[in-house]
Order: structure tokens, then C-alpha cells, then sequence
């Protein structure tokens, strides 16, 4: 039995402004509309250039639910190929970075492609004459998705052939890309290192929500930042004793209410938001002997200490990632199913920057955001605690109603005390807006 | 000052058998206070610092970690996760009694439970020793996971 499939109106009345329906985590048709819908619809997080360096390399990773391939063609473009062969549905690369050279070659019946998805040769090929082969699908060579940009180096796909333009999804959030890039003295970033992979038995929406979610740490990582306050406290170091990197990173997360709720949230139109308006957890690491001179030399020293003095702490690019400007880490939370999500969590070196700043991301990214990470344990674990919990019976919907106004707007930009959590209720407004606005033509097409 | 291969051998179970058994105060006192804990998340990662580890820790966020799991709100750990190791024999790589300097290179399985999950990783474990004052010391530990490069849920405890 369907219950959502072709009904725009169901679909929609999931989600009730104050509180949304369980169904929108634990429902698996729920989870297929979305990657019909949504992951079609939305501008999707693919990779960073810098992945696919040179001519020839690939990098293959998912959109929703789709098997994709970022390549750098030999034009020095990139493009993002679904990663199938046009004739039998082979993956032509299942290697998760590397180098085609010229072309993909199919391993199964050596049909190969240029980087740009061209059909270039197939093997016997009279065998098609006269078949009509030139018309189909398959005589076109590799599909590509349906638009791609690459800003400032991050690189997003649209699947859906028509829809809303880059510069409209995004509009004033890529302000948050833009802080991150421009800390670089070159104003460039560098992926640094293979990303962290941690498998969540839970929905993506789940870690989305949780990015703004300001009234947690101070609960779920007591165990983990609190015991490091608490054992920091018993060495009875000497007053003014610098703290280390480690405490530096982790003591912020055991921050009282008031801090979160002075630190701001800013909403923008779409889904996209973030928290740190004011300062954050990253506001008050030890400044990097040369680094701001490095980085006046480029900016001049007033645009250079701007750019340091915006502490955003995580930025929401909805859908499906989440990235902090300030120490350039970027997380996706790929959907699996309804119930499943891996987390691929990057950090990215700034290019012609002291390298004791990558040192500190790289710390960061394994002490919270690995699946050895004490902090990161106690957040899978609520996460996992809500998806059962979730099969309740008698309470079917979840409470998203901090500081809610029911008059809120969602199509211009807010800032907002920090602990609200209108970002969570603007993500699922534009979850209905992706969602169903193709829904009656998609649906009555098939 | 001496030490046998035997005694190094000895060592390495011992420190695997207070893992399992949860006794992380002897634990912790194996260690040289500037030691490292060191698990790359990268098959034969040479950097521990400038690309992502699973871990690198030094002693005093080791004793954060396990001071962490008797907490009274460890929520991850309520119920509490069991591991065992299981050790092939040792190879004891370099022996320099002259400095005190020793490096072994141990095979095992490592097996986590917690609830209804029960995971085994293939492991890869070199110990840097250092013998001071006659007592074999942990300087250094690097833990290679098989398939490091996977996606895992979580592991709790200490491979």
C-alpha cells in the first residue's frame, strides 16, 4: 500500500510548522520520494575539485541514491557522469579515487566513453548498424547529470534536467563557503587526506537537524567534554597555563545555555542556515604565529582580520551537508535508507597557510567526528535511541517548536537567538518545497 | 639491565588481557607520559598529524577516554560494551638493549559487543617498548585496522 507516492497534499502535511510526522525518518516510501524528489530536485554536494586534480581522475561517490562519477575531462572541466555503463547497468569504476586516462572502458564488453561521457568505441560495432542503435539511450554514451557547478571549488550537481538555478538554491548562504575559501592566503583550498566514514543506523535527517541543534552538547558530550574539563582541572596547572590544542577543541562543547543562546542562528531562504553568528565553539582558538600577516598580504589586514573574526560554527548547505568555515571541515550524510546514513566527514588543507592550522582540523575531525570519537559516540547513540524509538505508537509526531512563531517566514533571511530551532523548521519547508513541487507531472508521467 | 623475548611476549598479553578485563588505571601506568596512541584511518598512512587518524592521542586524552566510561551520564556505554582480543604470537622485531629501545609487531582480532551487536576487526598492533629502570614501558602504540578505510558504526573500547 502506498500512502505518499503521487499525493502531493499527504506529503505535505507531514510536516505541521511546530512539529513534523515521524514518517519523514522511519517511513522507507517516504525515504524513495525523497531521492525521486528531493535528491533530484535540490543541489546536491558532489566533491571538492581538488580530489580530481588532473586530467583523468575520477572520484565516484552517491546523490541520494544515485552511483555518480565526478572527472576531470580533458578539457580541464569537470563533470559528473552517473557511474554506468550505457549498455548492461555496469559500474564502469568502483575504486573510490583514480585515473582513467583518456577514456572510461566498460570491464565487461570494453564499450568506452571519453571523461565527458561521449560514446568513443564499441567492439564489433557493425553489429549495430542498421539497428537503430544511434537512437537510444545507449548510443549516447554516458548520462550526464542534469547540471553542475563548481563554486569556488565545491562541486554541486542538480540531477533533475530543470529546475532551480545555483545562484536562486543558495543565494546568500554561499557567504559561509566564501569565509572558508578566503582564509586560504591563495584562495584555495586543498582536500586533505581520505574523509572519516561512520554508518549511522539512523535517518539522514536525524545529523542534519542535530548540526543546529544548540541545547545538546551540554547533555549528550557531559561525558566526554565535561571529563576532560573536569581531569584538566585535577592537574592544577599553574594560572594562565595555555590550554592544550586537544582542550582548546573539546572543553567549548560543555559551553552553559547562555553561550549557545547568545551565539545566534541565521536562517536563510531554501533550507540553508547556520549557528555562530555572534562567536561559537571555534571563536577562541590560539592565533597561528604568521598566519594573519600571510593572510593580509592577499586581503590587506582589515578584510584579513574580517575574515578571521567571522567564527560560524556550522553551516547547513541543505539538503545533505554540513561544513565549519573556520577550522574547513565539510561533512555529507549520504542517505542509505530510510534507517541508514554514512557520514563522510573531509577536512581541507589551506593552501599557503601555516600547516599548524590542517594539524588542528585533522584533530578536531578525529576527536569529534570519528567513529572512535568519544564525542561522537554520544551522538550516534542518541541518534540510534530515536529511530526506535520513533516505532512508538500513540505519539506519531516530533517536536520542533523551540521559539516558533507561528507568522515566521522562511523566504528571507534571520538572525535569531541561538537555541531556536527555526532552522530545523526551515529545512522542513523547503523539504516540502522540494519534495512536491514536481510531484503531479512526475508522477502522472510514469 | 636485561630483558628477554619471552618477557616482551609476556608484556604484550598481559596489556591486551587488562583491556578486556577493563583495568585501565594498570593500563594507563604501562605508558611513557609523552606516548602516543596511534590508529591511521589510511591503509600505511605515514602522517599522523596533517590528515585525519582514527586516533592519535596523547596520555592525557587517553585518560579522558577511559575515565569516560565508567561516567555516571556515559549514555553510550549504558549498557556498557565488552572486548577480547585475541593475539597471535608476537614478533619482537628489534631488541637494542644499549638504548632500551624495543619494537614488537603483533596480529590479533579484536572483538567489541555491546547490546546486540558484535563486531571483529583484523588488527595490526606495533608497540614501541622502552625498558626503564628494569620495567618494559609502552613509548609508543600504533593500531592498523584491516579495513580501516570502511565505514564503521562505533567502537567504544581501546583495540
Amino acid at each position: 500500500m502506498t500512502r505518499y507516492t503521487g499525493d502531493k497534499a499527504a506529503v505535505a502535511a507531514l510536516v505541521q510548522g511546530h512539529q513534523v510526522h515521524r514518517d519523514v525518518y522511519i517511513d522507507p516510501e517516504v525515504y524513495r520520494l525523497e531521492m525521486k524528489h528531493l535528491f533530484a530536485n535540490a543541489w546536491i554536494f558532489v566533491g571538492h575539485d581538488s580530489q580530481t586534480p588532473n586530467k583523468g581522475d575520477y572520484f565516484t561517490t552517491m546523490v541520494g541514491d544515485q552511483p555518480v562519477i565526478q572527472v576531470r575531462h580533458t578539457d580541464g572541466e569537470i563533470y559528473v557522469l552517473y557511474n554506468r555503463c550505457p549498455h548492461k547497468g555496469t559500474k564502469l569504476v568502483i575504486d573510490r579515487t583514480g585515473n582513467t586516462g583518456k577514456f572510461f572502458r566498460c570491464p565487461y564488453h570494453a564499450w568506452s566513453f571519453k571523461t565527458d561521457g561521449c560514446l568513443l568505441a564499441i567492439p564489433l560495432k557493425k553489429g549495430y548498424e542498421n539497428t537503430g542503435f544511434e537512437q537510444t539511450d545507449a548510443g549516447h554514451g554516458m548520462k550526464s547529470v542534469g547540471a553542475v557547478m563548481n563554486y569556488r571549488g565545491f562541486i554541486f550537481c542538480r540531477l533533475a534536467e530543470e529546475g532551480i538555478s545555483f545562484e536562486d538554491f543558495f543565494g546568500g548562504s554561499l557567504s559561509s563557503i566564501d569565509n572558508m575559501v578566503d582564509r586560504s592566503p591563495a584562495q584555495r583550498l586543498e582536500v586533505a587526506g581520505p574523509p572519516l566514514r561512520y554508518m549511522h543506523k539512523c535517518n539522514w535527517k536525524m545529523l542534519v537537524e542535530n548540526q543546529t541543534d544548540t541545547c545538546h552538547p551540554m547533555v549528550a558530550h557531559e561525558s566526554s567534554a565535561g571529563t576532560a574539563v573536569r581531569l584538566w582541572k585535577e592537574l592544577d596547572m599553574p594560572e594562565g597555563t595555555p590550554l592544550p590544542p586537544a582542550m582548546e577543541i573539546i572543553a567549548p562543547f560543555t559551553s552553559p545555555y547562555e553561550f549557545f543562546e547568545n551565539m545566534g542562528i541565521r536562517t536563510w531562504p531554501n533550507g540553508h542556515g547556520h549557528t555562530g553568528v555572534h562567536h561559537s565553539i571555534h571563536s577562541n582558538y590560539t592565533e597561528i604565529p604568521g598566519y594573519l600577516d600571510k593572510l593580509s598580504a592577499t586581503h590587506g589586514e582589515e578584510k584579513a582580520r574580517a575574515i578571521l573574526g567571522e567564527n560560524r560554527h556550522n553551516t547547513v548547505y541543505f539538503p545533505n551537508i554540513m561544513i565549519k568555515g573556520p577550522i574547513q571541515q565539510l561533512r555529507v550524510f549520504i542517505p542509505l535508507a530510510a534507517d541508514k546514513t554514512l557520514v563522510e566527514s573531509y577536512i581541507y588543507r589551506l593552501v599557503d597557510a601555516p600547516e599548524e592550522l590542517t594539524a588542528r582540523t585533522a584533530m578536531y575531525n578525529r576527536m569529534i567526528n570519528a567513529p572512535t570519537s568519544i564525542v561522537g559516540h554520544d551522538d550516534l547513540e542518541m541518534y540510534e535511541r530515536a529511530q526506535e524509538g520513533l516505532q512508538a505508537d500513540g505519539m506519531e509526531w516530533v517536536n520542533i517548536q523551540r521559539l516558533y512563531d507561528p507568522d515566521e517566514d522562511f523566504e528571507q533571511e534571520s538572525v535569531l537567538n541561538g537555541t531556536t530551532e527555526k532552522q530545523m523548521r526551515n529545512q522542513f519547508h523547503a523539504w516540502v518545497k522540494f519534495m512536491t513541487h514536481d510531484m503531479p507531472a512526475r508522477e502522472a508521467a510514469e | 639491565m636485561s630483558v628477554t623475548k619471552d618477557d616482551i611476549i609476556d608484556f604484550l598479553y598481559d596489556e591486551a588481557r587488562m583491556l578486556d578485563e577493563g583495568r585501565y588505571d594498570d593500563w594507563l601506568a604501562l605508558w611513557l607520559k609523552d606516548g602516543h596512541y596511534w590508529m591511521p584511518l589510511d591503509y600505511k598512512q605515514t602522517d599522523p598529524l596533517n590528515v585525519t587518524s582514527l586516533m592519535y592521542e596523547d596520555i592525557f586524552m587517553l585518560k579522558v577516554r577511559v575515565e569516560r566510561l565508567n561516567g555516571a551520564r556515559t549514555f553510550s556505554q549504558k549498557p556498557k560494551s565488552r572486548c577480547h582480543h585475541v593475539l597471535q604470537r608476537p614478533w619482537v622485531d628489534e631488541i637494542d638493549l644499549e638504548s632500551g629501545r624495543i619494537r614488537t609487531t603483533t596480529q590479533m582480532h579484536y572483538i567489541e559487543t555491546r547490546l546486540d551487536e558484535q563486531m571483529l576487526l583484523a588488527l595490526t598492533a606495533q608497540h614501541d617498548l622502552a625498558l626503564i629502570d628494569g620495567r618494559l614501558r609502552i613509548a609508543n602504540k600504533r593500531v592498523d585496522i584491516l579495513n580501516c578505510d570502511a565505514a564503521f558504526g562505533n567502537i567504544q573500547l581501546l583495540p
